[in-house]
């Protein structure tokens, strides 16, 4: 248990002038600059949440449960990525080629749950019965209001959420999708560091900044998620943000 | 743990345990972020709480799984600066359109 780990700090005699990995250092200024990317897309959401004249709005679409199954996917992936990275520097090549396949299949999954989230949205149907119609969110009472007023038993509304529908349907699929396609281009990453692990010589024990490059990427589509599932996912659905 | 933790001060990185625990922690996080959300009584608390709860995880990602604890200052100056500008333009923004008011 002691020396389980014996992974070289990069950062340290690398023969630069600040004596940091050049390549790590990057990576960070990087980490840095897309935080200030999705915080403008995250600010740009706030800033028109409630403010779409027509709906469906959040409480409409969320669904609270799946998108916890989707975020206890992520942040498993991430653990198993940071295992791979740990098998790596123990010369356990097997382990980390198994911990990363697991990390691409669980990213792949979120992505799965991200289509799925994203066409239920698009095609989300409201069937409201006119006689009994029980609670009813500001969208259905609008289409309570518009559907039953000519005597009709059943009003509903095959509108659906797209990116074009209303400011809410803009910034959400805007920041998601961005997300998306990091997490996306982060499989792409894990799978090619995969595939060059069994190339010889190429990811080593030593030669292992390549994976921690990469783990840090991920770790970050992580920790952009965790914010997005708070911020947006449930604060949207709460009555008093 | 005292063997894990002289590990750490060896190598500069936790052990797969520690990992572990750490993903426990995390998903323990979300389901008391989801329990709360659920609970109506909290009422206008649940968002400082959320917030809260939401910004642990966030921290014990990076500390932890990204190794800012543990790897050169340098490497948390560029990425808690680019956050904290981040955090700036979100508030900024959020005060020039009125969402305070």
């Amino acid at each position: 248990m002691a020396q389980e780990h014996a992974a070289p700090i990069h950062g340290k005699d690398e023969g630069t002038t600040t004596g940091l990995s050049h390549r790590k250092m990057l990576m960070w200024a990087f980490l840095g600059s897309d935080c200030m990317f999705f915080g403008s897309l995250i600010a740009t959401y706030l800033v028109y949440q409630g403010k779409s004249l027509e709906g469906p709005l959040p409480i409409d679409v969320f669904d609270i449960p799946v998108t916890s199954i989707s975020t206890f996917v992520l942040l498993m992936s991430s653990m198993s990525m940071v295992l791979a990275y740990s098998a790596l520097t123990k010369n356990n090549i097997k382990g980390f080629r198994i911990w990363m396949i697991s990390t691409a299949i669980m990213g792949s999954t979120f992505i799965g749950f991200q289509v799925y989230e994203f066409s239920s949205f698009a095609n989300h149907h409201v069937e409201i019965d006119c006689v009994s119609p029980g609670e009813l969110t500001k969208y259905e009472q609008h289409i309570f209001d518009d559907g039953c007023s000519s005597g009709e038993a059943y009003a509903e509304s095959h509108e659906g959420l797209k990116p074009q529908t209303n400011l809410f349907g803009t910034s959400f699929y805007t920041l998601t999708g961005f997300h998306g396609a990091h997490v996306t281009l982060g499989i792409v990453w894990l799978l090619s560091l995969l595939l060059l692990s069994f190339k010889k010589g190429v990811i080593t024990p030593e030669k292992n900044l390549d994976v921690d490059l990469a783990a840090l990427y991920w770790h970050f589509v992580d920790v952009v998620w965790i914010v997005i599932f708070t911020v947006v996912y449930l604060f949207g659905v709460f009555p008093g943000f | 743990m005292s063997q894990e933790l002289s590990a750490e001060e060896h190598t500069g990185h936790p052990t797969a345990g520690q990992y572990f625990r750490i993903a426990v922690i995390l998903c323990a996080i979300t389901a008391v972020e989801i329990g709360i959300f659920y609970l109506e009584v909290i009422g206008h608390w649940m968002i400082p709480i959320l917030f809260i709860l939401s910004a642990s995880k966030f921290a014990l990602v990076a500390m932890y799984y990204m190794h800012l604890k543990f790897d050169h200052n340098l490497f948390s100056y560029m990425f808690v600066g680019g956050f904290i500008l981040a955090a700036c333009v979100i508030s900024f923004l959020l005060l020039l359109f009125g969402v305070y008011s």
